[in-house]
């Protein structure tokens, strides 16, 4: 087994913490629901009461984190300023979505049971007031039936049903309002939906404006009571609570109890976050008002478009990405697309593969039935661009880069940066060997990064230096008339696909002999592999990293994902 | 929004809804509060509703994922035919199998969710679509063209021997015409 702590390991923790501080809540919160002050509630509600308020504070500390992984401006602004120091927490960054859905699976796995302990909360207080005139918790209900202020339970009347009172409380209807805006939000967001209809997702996931508006106003009715410290004082559940009959009647010791609500918590938690977010959401206005202008669309076979743009103040690293807008097609949907080309060039692109609704549109929209097209009169908005994973690419001594299909975009444009570092700048740059591995399905696809990396195998040629880079493009599929001509064109100096002198391999890397080889190079090195490509293909090299990452040689794996 | 299929939406949102309702029958029935007859009714009212969502119909465009193990139930859903496949049965079912569930606090969300799941496959009706069973397709080799199955019937297209022999002597005259045209390979 392989150095698992240099891939993981840190995530890991992150995560043990995480449940740490969760479980110290619940265990805490429920403690202190078991003291004397709550003696008189607990003869009503039994265990209930401690089981609601558990999961409540564990609510409360993770709806302060939901917000956060998602708040993408202010991760880049930290990663940045992190990256500087240490690479590896800067890297824990890149899985802010996945810490995003646990920190959601945590909320619904909460709110569940604090539901389903409210639900026996709400009936004991229902069966307390159904009581027998003669028992401690009709008479404790009782109490405060005249000013509506001391009293313990909150339904004050018989003549009413726990539904009713659900609906007419205020603890009862934001929770109501809250539940249904979670359970929307999740029914929304499965795999199935994200990936297929994106826009039912994005717009069912703005209902958490209503949770968390619920969730602010949850507590203000003061619905938990509690025992108030004077009372406390007069009346000490441990000596007053046999002659419950007997409270404040003449000549007895035991004044009738006084019940107070706690005030509400949660903003106190949330306020920061929620500040974050809407500061947040107005950079990305702001950002979105900059004027872009589209210098070029080209539109490649595979039905690909590339789209040439330019915005004032635009700065950009390798291998990041942006979100784009267009307000005529629609106002409300961002889309993320890596930047194909390199910080050195005097504009920056995308390439978009045409897909679903936007993307078609965005096709019509810029003249898609010319082949090239100088001027596209559409407005763009741009909010980004925001780092990923393949920012670091240029600190590894070795880099493994892996591209499936439309995965090798990022690609694309740390190859041209080493192409403008190496051959126009001369600069020196840390990266010692870089290995590529595009795989693809499809011949038409590779045209429009044919030219990128023709140019470049010329240039490496040019100034000797074609041992910097090592590309390996695998065609996965091919069609039985291609094979034939294939087989023909074997011999030929040029690639009969791509028109490289590096030969096309055909079918699926043998990835352990690949990483073998690798190893066996460059003992001592730190190897950093990025891929952009389908979950399959992560967890194999993922795998292979682990595997491989011994004695000397270690294999950091990188995912990029959206 | 043109092209989404609102039926894969309203089905997770209707299987999220029949376990919340089982959860909160359940509850009302061990915790034998009042009226706990309805939390009965929220046990057998989302066993149902699950068992019947359960089995993801099949997309009008692009691949079905199914849900593991909903091979069964795929069967015994498509059993019923027209009233599994329409959307407004469904919509109208589950308006209908939500309503005893108010009745009671331990299944009144249940209720609610199952009423918005209903009116999700009430606009999938509208939209036309169905509900289609996804079903393991058997494997249809493509059949080889015409042109591998049988040798050749005619001579390959050229003027008869004696113009073809070389001779060296009129080679501009030698050259000839197909009279067939031929067209290259495919490149």
């Amino acid at each position: 087994m392989g150095n698992w702590l240099a891939n993981d390991g840190l995530s890991f923790f992150v995560i043990l913490v995480w449940l740490g501080i969760n479980a110290f809540l619940f265990v805490h919160f429920y403690m202190q629901f078991l003291v004397e002050r709550w003696f008189y509630s607990r003869a009503i509600l039994g265990q209930a009461l401690p089981w609601a308020r558990a999961p409540a504070a564990c609510l409360n500390f993770n709806c302060m984190l939901i917000l956060l992984p998602v708040c993408r401006n202010l991760l880049s602004f930290l990663r940045g300023s992190i990256q500087v120091s240490d690479r590896s927490a800067a890297r824990q960054l890149d899985r802010n979505l996945t810490f995003h859905k646990l920190v959601a699976y945590m909320i619904a796995l909460h709110t569940a049971i604090h539901i389903l302990a409210h639900l026996f909360n709400f009936e004991r207080f229902m069966d307390a007031q159904l009581d027998k005139n003669d028992t401690l918790q009709y008479v404790l209900s009782q109490i405060g039936n005249g000013d509506n202020r001391s009293y313990l339970n909150p339904i004050r009347t018989k003549d009413t049903n726990p539904t009713y009172v659900m609906f007419t409380t205020i603890a009862g209807l934001t929770g109501v309002f809250m539940t249904l805006a979670l359970i929307l939000m999740i029914t929304s967001s499965t795999e199935v939906i994200r990936r297929s209809y994106f826009e039912v997702f994005w717009f069912t996931h703005h209902l958490f404006v209503i949770f968390f508006i619920g969730l602010v106003l949850h507590g203000i009715g003061r619905i938990v009571r509690g025992q108030t410290p004077t009372s406390f004082q007069e009346n000490n559940p441990a000596e007053c609570e046999k002659y419950y009959r007997e409270w404040g009647k003449n000549g007895t010791f035991c004044p009738v109890p006084n019940f107070a609500g706690n005030p509400p918590m949660t903003w106190k938690w949330v306020v920061g976050p929620m500040f974050l977010y809407l500061c947040e959401r107005v950079v990305r206005f702001v950002r979105s008002q900059q004027k872009v202008v589209i210098t070029k669309v080209v539109m490649h076979p595979s039905r690909t478009l590339e789209l040439q743009m330019r915005m004032k103040g635009f700065k950009m690293e390798v291998g990041q990405y942006v979100f784009m807008q267009c307000p005529s097609i629609s106002q409300l949907e961002w889309h993320p697309f890596t930047l194909t080309s390199a910080p050195e060039e005097d504009h920056f692109s995308v390439h978009i593969r045409i897909v679903g609704d936007w993307t078609e549109a965005l096709y019509k929209a810029c003249g898609g039935d010319k082949t090239e097209y100088t001027a596209c009169s559409m407005q763009m908005a741009i909010d980004g661009p925001f780092g990923t994973a393949s920012e670091d690419v240029f600190r590894y001594e070795v880099v493994m880069l892996v591209g499936a299909g439309i995965g090798v975009t990022p690609f694309a444009s740390i190859l041209k940066s080493v192409w403008y570092k190496y051959v126009q700048q001369n600069a020196n740059v840390f990266t010692r060997k870089i290995y590529f591995y595009w795989l693809c399905p499809e011949t038409e696809a590779f045209e429009w990064f044919a030219d990128l990396l023709q140019s470049l195998e010329g240039q490496m040629v040019e100034k000797g230096l074609t041992d910097f880079l090592s590309c390996n493009i695998y065609l996965t599929r091919w069609k039985e008339s291609e094979a034939a001509h294939f087989t023909v064109h074997h011999e030929a100096e040029n690639d009969p696909i791509t028109g490289l002198k590096q030969k096309t391999l055909y079918g699926k890397p043998n990835w352990t002999t690949e990483f073998n080889n690798i190893a066996a190079k460059h003992n001592g090195a730190k190897v950093g592999v990025f891929l952009c490509g389908p979950l399959g293909l992560a967890k194999t090299l993922g795998k292979q990293c682990r595997t491989h990452s011994v004695s000397g040689v270690k294999f950091i794996f990188n995912k990029e994902n959206f | 929004m043109g092209k989404i299929e609102w039926a894969m939406w309203a089905n997770e949102q209707a299987l999220a809804s029949g376990l919340i309702l089982l959860t909160g029958g359940i509850v009302g029935v061990a915790g034998q509060f009042a009226g706990w007859q309805f939390a009965a009714y929220g046990v057998a009212a989302g066993v149902f509703v699950c068992l019947l969502e359960y089995p993801r119909g099949r997309r009008a465009k692009g691949t079905s994922v199914e849900r593991t193990g909903q091979y069964c139930l795929t069967v015994c859903v498509k059993a019923f035919g027209p009233i599994t496949r329409n959307y407004y049965v469904r919509a109208f079912l589950h308006a209908a199998l939500c309503v005893p569930g108010g009745f009671m606090l331990a299944t009144v969300l249940g209720c609610v969710c199952l009423g918005i799941a209903s009116l999700i496959y009430l606009l999938a009706a509208i939209r036309g679509e169905q509900w289609l069973p996804i079903l393991p397709k058997t494997e249809t080799r493509e059949k080889p063209r015409e042109s591998i199955k049988e040798p050749p019937q005619n001579p390959p297209p050229r003027p008869p021997a004696d113009l073809r022999r070389k001779r060296l002597e009129d080679v501009e005259g030698a050259a000839y015409v197909n009279p067939i045209p031929v067209t290259g390979s495919e490149d």
